[in-house]
Parts: structure tokens; C-alpha cells; sequence
């Protein structure tokens, strides 16, 4: 029993912690660090850089242009990307869709997609949820009718994030309502987002920002070479989405980097001024939070090491989607907490690269409240925490 | 990165569940409970056999040489089997001064003893005025003609009946919590002026109160050198709330699965207990502190099983996170078993007590919580 590196896993992480310290894009790192707010391009390049170095598919096998790495290294990686202090990598193409492509797609498919996947050349976004379901996914209505060589879409998506940004869209419609079952007749398509009849509506999220959208489909003609795998099977595929090993679903080192970072405020604070008068409470607040992460740690460790020596991941892996966003929302909450009064202007442009006065107070102060409001996102994307419960209750209590 | 165990940890485990599974019954374990006995002499015979009372000692006092997870592995088990006999006491406590004490001859003569199962012990360490601080010690032992005289009282000594020697910290120099000035003294139970008063703890075990009028200590009769007591027995209570933790995870993980058992059975409005929603997401909320505490007892196992320098934090967070966690899963388990959880006759209610115990052994979790901050 024992959680040391090995000596060549020692060496990947020094690789790893250079790469982010010379090659990744040092002006994004910085705008991170000042709370300037990051557009599409600065994500591009950032993920570009990841790219030309190779690690650009952290969970893909090699045959694909993925890393091949084992489970340790995948966590040493994103273990060093969270001390860079880097942004994380947009999942929609390169965590959800590629893995789907490479496993179901046809190699017309695999050849035409994954290169721009990797490459970041091409933002994807994800088409599953509608008006009308949401945690009860599979009882989507958009349709896809086969006419001759095409697929005509009509319905309506929607809390597509990012989709403004987007070349294209992965998706799941109905292309046969007649079925017993309503997980069946469901099939996974691939849509160009500039395909006449599709137009998209901004929603605004309470902390003022548009991050997601809904996406209307009147009449959109897409090949239908656009289908993965088979007609009817949509349901199987993008449930390996939702199931697929999603390394660093836990955002353990992104918290600890946080946690870190929220102690030495606490501590310039109580230097500096502006610390919370009760401070031993909130030292204590921060100590409840940084156990429960200790746990959380130990529990993704538990998860890699079952993974490495090739088993299934233990029943403890089901918990780090929950308890990674409760613990992500409870730091969110020591921010906002932690900030006082300099949490409450709402002045959006102070984030802008081309603003011209000096953000309000100190960029984690002034972030605080809005980071706070949209992280509340956390517990209900991906399956909303509830939903993780009935999967826990059903697979692993076996009740 | 490995936490799986060592062919001698499985063997060892394996043992340990096959002996209590076969020869640990809960209505034999009640009744030696309910009798004044207060633990089963044959079944610490076995655990002597089993090499269990061997366990943590080294090597060269003829012990198994167990460390941390070893350790781990027994006390998990003791916990799930609710073992009554007074293992923590005599060996973890008691064993464990001896062991990491000074004084060779004892450490020698009554190390032996206790590994064949002859004798128990007793940590008298705790005063009425002292809480969960250690060094606040106002018992005394005081320069005499001919050696100390030991005056003072000590309270919820575990084991404190059946204990053939004690083990006690005294003050021989300072305040009162002063952290210098305190020695550790081991002396037979029935040393004249040692007046024990036993009585039945909540969870079922024993313990006593003692008071100590006059009586002749010297330095055979010390473990610690004089006034330096303290770094042993923070040694030997930090051993000690890693092996608690390691019970009640032990706990814990039976009363997890005992309760989805339960709402399996039992019907309701013509329906198992366990379809209902509101209850699977409460057993979820069980499920997941387990694997919680049991990331935070693995984490403090290894790190003290590494000698890592932040192991003393390690162990505050895991007894902190095992008090809070540990009682409110307990509380859970009591509720989900509705009116056979609040009787006696159920072992579920016996583990919630156990649990309960835990928490205060030791330092509950406000005062873990005290000591994690500090340390970071």
C-alpha cells in the first residue's frame, strides 16, 4: 500500500509542469490570474498548444492520435494543468463526441472528424437536452425523418452551452416514435451548426453571462451519412458519453489549487486588512471543506489505482461527480463569503481585456459572486446530482 | 500508486473474518455484555492463539511486528464483529506505553504477559478537569523519603477493573498543563492506596474511576524518563485514534449494508422500504460518507505508515470527518430501521452506541477539528 510516483512517472510530471510553464500560451495563464474574462480564441489556442504537443486526446488510445496514457499519468496531467492555474479543455468535442466518433463512427466518419477534434480546429457543441427533458432525457422529442439521402431535423434544443462559438453539433433525435420503449428509436447524428433552418437564442444565466442557448431545427437537411453507427441505437451511444470514464470528473486539483489559493487570501487579509473578523470560524470553515477534499483525493487515488492494475473502478468511483461539485460549490461559497462587500458590484466590462479603468478589488473578490452564481450549474449538469444518486442507488446498493 | 494488500495483510484479514465470523455470534457477545463478566476470558485465550494480542509489537519482543495497516485491518474487523473483549485497552493503550516507554524490564516482563493473554491493562490518563488535553494532568506524584507518592483521580479509565497493572500519567514537576513535567508510571492494579470503582460504559464495555491516595511509586515503577511522559503517550493516543477510526469504519461498513439489507425486507404499504426515493437517497448519503472515511482512513494509514510529516494532521481530519460522519450515519441506520433501530435486542443499535463512544474517545470532532487548523 503505498500513493508514491514511480521514478518515469516523476519524469512525466516534470515534462508535464514544463510544458505548462514555457509552451502553453503564458498570456491566457496570466488573464486566468488577473480574472480577465477568456474569449473562444484564447481557448483555441491554449488548446492548440496542447495539441502540437501531443496531449491533445488525454483519454484517447493511440491508433487515434490520442495519448495512450495510463491512468496515473492522465492524473498527473491534469493534477499540473490545475497548478498552472490553466483553463480547462472545452469537453464537447475532444471528452464526449471523439470517443463516440472513434468507438460507433465509420472510418469516413473517424477520418473526417477526429483530426479537427484533436486539433481544436472545430468547436463542437452537444445536443441533448429539450424544453421538455431534461433529467428525464429519453423522452426527447426533436425528429429526424429519413428522406433519401438526407435527414430532415425539426425540434428545439436547448442549454447548449457555448453553442455560438460552435462548427457543429452532436445530437440525439427520434427516428422512429414507434417503440416500446421510449430509450429505443433514438439515433446520434452530426449537424453543421451554419446548415440552413437552424437558429439560436441566447439564454442569459443569473450571473448576467451567455454561456448557453437554445438551438431551433425548422426543416435542416443533413446528409445521411451524418448518423453514427446504426439507425435507432442513439440511446447505447450517447449513454457511453454519459458513462465513458471521464477522467478528472472529480476537479479534485482544481479545488486544491483553489482551497490553496483561498488560505494565502485569507492569510494577505488578515495582513493586509479586510479579513473576516471571525476569522476562526472561517478557518474552520475552510478546514471542514479542505478534509472533505483530502477524502475526495484519496477516493479518485482508490478509483486510478483499480483502473491501472486493469480492474473496473471500485463503487467509490460513483461518488466524485457528486462530491467533486458539492466541494467545487462549497469553495465557490468561502469565495463569495470570504469577499465581503467587494463581492456585490455587478460591473462586467471590468473583466474585458480592452477595459480601460482597474477592476473594483482584487479579481477573485470582484469574480466571487458571479462565480459562485453560475457554478450552482455544477450540481445539475453532466446529470444532475440526484440523477447520480438513483444510478448510485441502483448499481451499487442494488435497491 | 497501490492500495491493495500484501499476501500476509490478506492472509492475516481473511483469518480475522473467518474466526469472527465462525466463533463471534452477536447473542453470545449480548450476553457476555448483560453479565457481570464484562468480556469472554475464552475468547481472549483465542485472540492470544490468533496472535492478535501479538500484533502490534516488534519483532524482538517476540511480536508479529504489525504497523499502521496491519493494525487497520484488525480494528476494522473488530468493529464490524462489535468486540467487546479489551483489546484497545490492554494492547493499543496500556501495550502501547509499554512498547514505546523506557523502562526495559517492564517493557520485556509484562509485553510477554500480555501477547500470551495473562494479563490486561489499563491507560489511566484522563482527569475530570482535563478533557481531551493530555498534559493537563493534576494528579501527582511527590518526593517522599524513600521514592513518590502518588495522590490524584482518574476518570473512564478503560478496562479499569480487569486491568492487572495501570499505566498513569502524573505530574512530578509544573502546572497544571504544563506539557513538561509529567511522567508515565506503570504498577499493579492492587498497589495500596489504589481504589477502582467499575462501572458499565454506554457502549456496553467497562470502565472505572480511580483515585490514587498515597501511593509508593519509584522508579522502577516508570516507563517515562522523569517528566518527559507527555511525547509517549500523545504517541500512543495518536496509535490509538487510528485504531478507534479503523473501528469505526469497520462499524460504518456494517451499518451501511445491514440497512439496505433492511429496507430490502421490509414492507410498507405493500412495497419494499428500499423503492422509496427520499430512503435510497439517504442510503446513497451512508454509502458515500463510508467511502469518504474510508479514503481519509487509508490516507492517514499510509502516511503514517510512510512516517510522513504531516501525519499527526492526517489523523485529526480523519477523526474529525470519522466523528461528524461516523454519528450521523449511525443516526441514519437508527432511523432507517424505524422502531426495531431504537431496541435493544438489534445490533443495529449496539454499533450506533459503539459509534457514538468514538466520537469522544480521544478528542470528539470539535476538538479534531481544533487540532487539524493548528497543524496546517
Amino acid at each position: 500500500m503505498h500513493v508514491t510516483f514511480s521514478d518515469s512517472e516523476q519524469q512525466f510530471q516534470t515534462e508535464v509542469r514544463e510544458f505548462f510553464s514555457q509552451e502553453y500560451p503564458q498570456d491566457v495563464l496570466q488573464k486566468m490570474h488577473d480574472g480577465i474574462m477568456l474569449e473562444k480564441e484564447d481557448f483555441v489556442r491554449g488548446q492548440k498548444a496542447i495539441y502540437e504537443k501531443g496531449w491533445a486526446g488525454v483519454n484517447w488510445p493511440e491508433e487515434y492520435g490520442g495519448t495512450g496514457w495510463s491512468a496515473t499519468q492522465k492524473h498527473i496531467f491534469y493534477e499540473e494543468m490545475a497548478a498552472a492555474n490553466c483553463p480547462s479543455i472545452v469537453p464537447f468535442g475532444l471528452s464526449m463526441v471523439g470517443p463516440v466518433i472513434y468507438t460507433y463512427g465509420s472510418e469516413a466518419q473517424k477520418q473526417k472528424f477526429l483530426p479537427g477534434i484533436l486539433s481544436s480546429d472545430e468547436w463542437w457543441c452537444q445536443g441533448y437536452s429539450e424544453p421538455g427533458s431534461g433529467s428525464d432525457l429519453a423522452s426527447l422529442k426533436m425528429r429526424a425523418e429519413r428522406d433519401g439521402d438526407e435527414y430532415v431535423l425539426n425540434g428545439t434544443k436547448t442549454w447548449t452551452t457555448l453553442a455560438q462559438h460552435a462548427d457543429w453539433m452532436f445530437l440525439l433525435a427520434r427516428t422512429n416514435t414507434d417503440v416500446a420503449r421510449k430509450q429505443e428509436g433514438i439515433s446520434f447524428l452530426l449537424v453543421k451548426m451554419d446548415a440552413p433552418g437552424i437558429s439560436l437564442t441566447p439564454i442569459i444565466t443569473l450571473d448576467g453571462e451567455h454561456e448557453i442557448n437554445s438551438v431551433f431545427f425548422d426543416n435542416v437537411r443533413i446528409p445521411a451519412d451524418q448518423l453514427v453507427g446504426e439507425e435507432g441505437k442513439g440511446w447505447t451511444y450517447g449513454k457511453l458519453l454519459l458513462t465513458h470514464e471521464r477522467a478528472n470528473i472529480a476537479g479534485v486539483a482544481v479545488s486544491q489549487n483553489r482551497l490553496e489559493d483561498l488560505k494565502s487570501l485569507l492569510a494577505q487579509k488578515q495582513a493586509s486588512g479586510g479579513a473576516p473578523r471571525e476569522v476562526n470560524t472561517f478557518a474552520r470553515k475552510i478546514a471542514h471543506v479542505e478534509i472533505q477534499l483530502h477524502a475526495l483525493e484519496y477516493t479518485e487515488l482508490r478509483t486510478l489505482a483499480s483502473v491501472a492494475t486493469g480492474k473496473a473502478p471500485g463503487p467509490e468511483s460513483s461518488i466524485l461527480k457528486i462530491k467533486g461539485t458539492e466541494i467545487q460549490q462549497a469553495i465557490d461559497n468561502l469565495y463569495y463569503e470570504l469577499a465581503g462587500y467587494n463581492a456585490i458590484p455587478y460591473l462586467r466590462e471590468q473583466f474585458a481585456a480592452d477595459y480601460p479603468g482597474q477592476q473594483l478589488a482584487e479579481s477573485t473578490d470582484a469574480w466571487a459572486a458571479l462565480r459562485y452564481f453560475n457554478f450552482r450549474k455544477a450540481s445539475i449538469y453532466g446529470g444532475s446530482n440526484e440523477i447520480q444518486k438513483n444510478i448510485i442507488a441502483k448499481a451499487v446498493l442494488g435497491v | 500508486m497501490d492500495f491493495s494488500l500484501n499476501d500476509d495483510q490478506t492472509m492475516l484479514r481473511d483469518s480475522i473474518v473467518q474466526y469472527l465470523g465462525k466463533s463471534y455470534a452477536f447473542e453470545k457477545r449480548m450476553e457476555v455484555v448483560d453479565s457481570s463478566a464484562g468480556f469472554s476470558r475464552d475468547k481472549w485465550a483465542d485472540f492470544a492463539e490468533l496472535g492478535w494480542l501479538s500484533l502490534p509489537f516488534e519483532e524482538q519482543l517476540d511480536g508479529f511486528g504489525g504497523g499502521p495497516i496491519e493494525m487497520m485491518l484488525l480494528m476494522q474487523e473488530l468493529g464490524k464483529g462489535l468486540v467487546i473483549e479489551p483489546y484497545l485497552a490492554t494492547v493499543v493503550l496500556g501495550g502501547g506505553c509499554l512498547a514505546r516507554g523506557n523502562n526495559e524490564k517492564l517493557r520485556g516482563s509484562l509485553i510477554a504477559k500480555v501477547m500470551a493473554g495473562e494479563i490486561h491493562l489499563a491507560l489511566a490518563y484522563a482527569e475530570a478537569q482535563s478533557r481531551f488535553e493530555l498534559a493537563h494532568v493534576e494528579c501527582r506524584a511527590t518526593e517522599a523519603s524513600d521514592g513518590l507518592l502518588l495522590d490524584g483521580e482518574k476518570i473512564v479509565v478503560m478496562n479499569g477493573a480487569a486491568a492487572d497493572y495501570l499505566v498513569v500519567s502524573a505530574r512530578t514537576s509544573g502546572e497544571q498543563d504544563d506539557p513538561n513535567g509529567i511522567t508515565l508510571f506503570c504498577i499493579e492494579a492492587g498497589r495500596q492506596g489504589i481504589e477502582r470503582s467499575s462501572y458499565k460504559t454506554v457502549d456496553g464495555m467497562e470502565a472505572a474511576h480511580i483515585r490514587f491516595e498515597g501511593v509508593r511509586v519509584d522508579a522502577s515503577d516508570q516507563i517515562s524518563a522523569r517528566d518527559e511522559g507527555l511525547a509517549i503517550l500523545e504517541n500512543v493516543i495518536r496509535d490509538a485514534t487510528l485504531a478507534v477510526c479503523s473501528e469505526a469504519l469497520g462499524i460504518m461498513e456494517a451499518l451501511t449494508y445491514k440497512t439496505i439489507e433492511y429496507t430490502k425486507n421490509r414492507q410498507q404499504f405493500g412495497v419494499p422500504l428500499s423503492s422509496f426515493q427520499a430512503l435510497q437517497h439517504r442510503m446513497v448519503e451512508m454509502f458515500m460518507e463510508l467511502e469518504q472515511s474510508r479514503s481519509l482512513l487509508l490516507r492517514a494509514v499510509i502516511k503514517c505508515h510512510e512516517k510522513a510529516p504531516d501525519r499527526a494532521a492526517a489523523i485529526a481530519a480523519l477523526k474529525y470527518y470519522i466523528g461528524t460522519a461516523g454519528r450521523k450515519l449511525g443516526e441514519e441506520a437508527v432511523q432507517l430501521h424505524g422502531g426495531m433501530g431504537v431496541t435493544y435486542e438489534m445490533d443495529i443499535a449496539h454499533y450506533f452506541k459503539r459509534l457514538t463512544v468514538i466520537d469522544t474517545l480521544f478528542g470528539n470532532s470539535d476538538y479534531q477539528m481544533n487540532r487539524f487548523v493548528a497543524a496546517a
